[in-house]
């Protein structure tokens, strides 16, 4: 968590964002550096995944919370700014309802659901993607932390919520859309989506809440509450007779996790263009965890770079060798629990001090 | 007794019922008018050689000798159609004609004449039908028959059709009536009740009897409703116990999360789709028992597998149990996707012998057999393993691990050896899993993924290390799930459930049955 490897990480996600987008729109379509728009979207996705990975890690390497439900968090901000943009569609569905999105009109609804007013305004579709994850992190952390639930046992409650709301939103009676969730979008703030010039603001976009998003925690982690943050980590209980309430600095930072997760989700939807129940799937939040475990915990740069790098591979396999995904993802899972417990950075720094930054070894089980 | 008197008058006094002493068959060898009142007659004649001879009547295999004498030819041999006595008629046999009017009567005569079959089986379906009916004009057939009738199941049918018959006819006297009423009550299916329900023109006691019986009959009905919910909601919980009775061992008993649990449960069902192929190609004579086989062999390769799992990858992982779920997450995926270039990701076709398949009606309650088995297997298992940690040198080691590893290996238990047997055990009880869910759910490779959040959840909500509360967490919640079922509907049932089961962990994070001491401090 060097100021370098922070600083370096920022200049390449901002400048890296920057060269895609100029080389997309400055050079022609058969100029060989030319960078074709697919490239410039994969790449604002990869972002976007990465915010989710800085959320998780957040969480995962400064507060020992290992939440396997994050990608709730990012899929409900997601869901915020596709009601927005099905709003924005207006006329131009395919049954040219003016109020109704189309998958409303084809169930025969005749209103808007309640909880779907307001979302013709970016004002406030922008706040949903702030407030909706965060209150859900704020009701369920304060419920957990307060009843002192850790450790595994939170890992598997925070899968099932995030179980139950996949199943939740699979339901056509939820009012967003079902199985095929939110899609068909035609623009956002006014600006048609599948313009070049929209899908470059997008990356840009991306790359500056990543780095804002970067600072951001980085300034939590390295403040004196990030301090007693690691110690809720480290020894929770002697945190707590020192006189600290674990569960609210626990709290905080979750819901902050949670707020950065959905900004994520929101821009992963503005440029892929769907959001479905899919995204709630357990494996997606493990994966999300895989990211932050290959790029180091406890690191935020090591988020970012995990979640690029296995995305990167999960794109050149599943397109390649799509046989070889599920193999080749199994097998990081396990090489990087066994064999690189502090991620590439830790393998890049080589252990500068004695004792690496990981959790104290609990004691050996049923003991 | 009332009844049968009624019944006894009815027969005295019905009209119809004194042509039984001529020769009805007589007709049967004249034109078609005559033939179709033969047929009427007949059927309500009460003759046991009516039903043959309408039958064949009917399949136009029923002949008249020129000495008028008839005769039924089935496969080659000839018999007389008014004793059922084989014979030789004299001349040439003419085949009797039938027309579209004879036919009407055939066919409405085949119902009645039904009732003196000699089969009980037959006689129940006729008396069945007739109940669907309630036609007015069956009533004299049934009152014959009930008047011969020795089966007591099936005069319970007989009555139950005559109460529905007389009701419709609507001019029985008030008392007959409510007492018909008294018999569709004590029937009390939805069909007694549709019937009540749609009585007419009826004086004020008998609508007011009606009335009150479909009031009974909806509340019985919903007794057994209740009942029918309680046991998909013991199915479901034993289905729940099963995939989760492993995961109490490996996760309860040794702390490991074992994300990999489900692709156990997996491998046991695939194992049983290739011990079905292996018999099918080979013992054919064993088709029936392959299931019983799968099981010991479906415990074996979850369980070689689950020991390899443990001296591989999850001993380096010992105390720190978020990696251990990470490396197992991955181990599971891989594990997916090996099933899945091998056997292909479609669905395998596990079959249902037959001794399985099939269900059981119970008053208002249907038990499917597979479902029923599937209870049992699940508390056998249960049984077993809660045995082999009681009663056997292995299990005794395995808790003397638990409980204190240190004396344990101080005296002499290999603990790491233990511990591999421990998670073989539970990998092994997940496999047994696989084979039961073979028979119920799709053998896919996602088929594990399916259970392992709903089998933590079950763990966890009995309390860790207890196989107790995990049994009574699966079945309650199973039952829970029923029971909200019809209330939210299936989906909406389930959401419930994990939400209800995330704010329970709240309130209590040990489960319901935690166990007490210092060992909980982890």
């Amino acid at each position: 968590m060097s100021r370098t490897a922070t600083t370096t990480c920022l200049v390449l996600v901002l400048g890296g964002a920057a060269l895609l987008a100029v080389l997309n729109l400055a050079l022609p379509a058969d100029a060989p550096l030319h960078v074709p728009t697919y490239t410039v979207s994969l790449a604002g996705k990869y972002l976007s995944y990465a915010m989710l990975a800085v959320a998780v890690d957040l969480v995962w390497g400064f507060a020992g919370i290992l939440s396997l439900g994050h990608a709730a968090f990012f899929a409900l901000g997601g869901y915020a700014i596709g009601m927005y943009l099905m709003r924005q569609i207006g006329t131009r569905g395919v049954y040219g309802n003016a109020i109704l999105p189309d998958f409303m009109v084809f169930l025969n609804w005749k209103q808007l659901p309640w909880y779907w007013h307001g979302f013709d305004n970016a004002f406030f579709a922008i706040v949903m993607v702030l407030l909706v994850p965060g209150l859900l992190a704020l009701v369920f952390g304060w419920l957990a932390f307060r009843s002192r639930v850790s450790g595994v046992y939170l890992s598997i409650i925070t899968q099932a919520l995030t179980y139950a709301l996949l199943l939740a939103f699979f339901r056509n009676d939820m009012g967003f859309g079902g199985n095929n969730g939110l899609t068909d979008f035609k623009d956002v703030f006014g600006i048609p989506l599948h313009l070049d010039a929209t899908r470059d603001g997008l990356l840009a976009a991306s790359a500056v809440f990543l780095a804002v998003e970067l600072l951001i925690a980085r300034y939590v982690v390295t403040s004196r509450f990030g301090k007693v943050l690691i110690a809720v980590r480290d020894t929770e209980s002697r945190t707590r007779f020192l006189g600290y309430r674990p569960e609210a600095y626990k709290l905080f930072v979750f819901v902050l996790s949670a707020v950065m997760a959905g900004v994520g989700g929101a821009l992963y939807v503005l440029q892929v263009g769907i959001i479905n129940p899919s995204e709630f799937s357990p494996a997606n939040s493990i994966e999300a965890v895989i990211w932050v475990a290959v790029g180091g915990r406890g690191t935020l740069v090591g988020a970012v770079l995990g979640a690029v790098l296995v995305n990167l591979g999960k794109t050149y396999f599943t397109g390649a060798l799509p046989e070889l995904w599920l193999f080749a993802l199994g097998a990081l899972f396990i090489l990087v629990t066994l064999l690189l417990p502090d991620g590439l950075l830790g393998l890049a720094r080589r252990r500068p001090r004695a004792a690496p930054a990981g959790p104290a070894p609990e004691p050996e089980p049923a003991e | 007794m009332i009844l049968l008197r009624v019944l006894l008058l009815l027969i005295a006094i019905c009209p119809l019922a004194a042509r039984a002493d001529d020769d009805p068959f007589a007709g049967l060898a004249g034109g078609y008018e005559d033939i179709r009142r033969a047929v009427d007659a007949l059927a309500l004649s009460g003759n046991p050689h009516a039903e043959p001879a309408v039958a064949a009547l009917q399949a136009g295999t029923l002949f008249v000798a020129p000495d008028r004498s008839l005769w039924i030819r089935q496969d080659g041999t000839l018999t007389n159609a008014r004793t059922g006595d084989p014979g030789t008629p004299d001349g040439d046999l003419k085949r009797v004609r039938v027309n579209n009017a004879v036919r009407r009567s055939i066919e409405a005569a085949m119902g009645a004449l039904t009732l003196f079959s000699h089969d009980p089986a037959r006689r129940m379906k006729a008396a069945a039908d007739l109940f669907a009916q309630h036609d007015a004009a069956a009533l004299p057939a049934l009152d014959r028959a009930l008047a011969n009738e020795q089966d007591p199941a099936v005069r319970t049918a007989l009555q139950q059709a005559r109460a529905a018959a007389l009701l419709s006819a609507g001019t029985a006297p008030v008392p007959d009536r409510l007492a018909a009423i008294a018999v569709l009550r004590a029937r009390g299916d939805l069909d007694a009740s549709n019937l009540l329900a749609s009585l007419s023109g009826q004086p004020p006691a008998v609508a007011a009897a009606a009335s009150a019986a479909v009031t009974a009959i909806a509340r019985v009905q919903q007794l057994w409703a209740l009942v029918q919910a309680v046991f998909y909601g013991l199915s479901l919980g034993s289905v729940l116990l099963l995939a989760a009775a492993g995961l109490a061992i490996t996760f309860g008993v040794m702390g490991v999360i074992n994300m990999a649990h489900g692709e156990m449960v997996m491998l046991g069902a695939y194992t049983t789709f290739v011990v079905q192929q292996v018999i099918a190609t080979s013992l054919p004579a064993l088709s029936g028992v392959g299931v019983l086989l799968a099981v010991p062999a479906a415990f074996l390769v979850a369980g070689a597998v689950g020991i390899a799992i443990e001296r591989l990858l999850i001993r380096f992982l010992y105390g720190r149990p978020l990696e251990t779920l990470l490396a197992t997450w991955g181990l599971s995926l891989a594990l997916q996707q090996a099933v899945r270039s091998i056997f292909g990701a479609s669905n395998r076709n596990v079959t249902t012998p037959g001794w399985m398949s099939g269900a059981a009606e119970w008053g208002g309650l249907t038990i499917t057999f597979n479902r029923l088995y599937i209870i049992v297997f699940a508390v056998l298992v249960l049984v077993a393993l809660m045995a082999v940690l009681r009663f056997t040198a292995l299990g005794l080691q395995m808790r003397a691990v638990t409980q204190n590893r240190r004396m344990a290996a101080a005296m002499g238990i290999r603990t790491p050896w233990i511990d591999a047997l421990t998670f073989g055990l539970g990998s092994g009880v997940a496999g047994m899993a696989g084979v039961a869910l073979s028979q119920i759910d799709n053998v896919s490779p996602n088929l594990g993924q399916g259970y392992i959040i709903d089998s933590f959840m079950v763990v966890v909500f009995g309390g860790v290390g207890n196989l107790w509360g995990t049994l009574v967490s699966a079945l309650t919640l199973g039952i829970v799930n029923k029971f909200l079922e019809p209330l939210a509907g299936a989906v909406l049932a389930k959401i419930l459930v994990l939400v209800l089961l995330i704010l329970f962990i709240q309130r209590k994070p040990r489960g319901m049955f935690p166990l007490k001491g210092r060992a909980v401090e982890a």
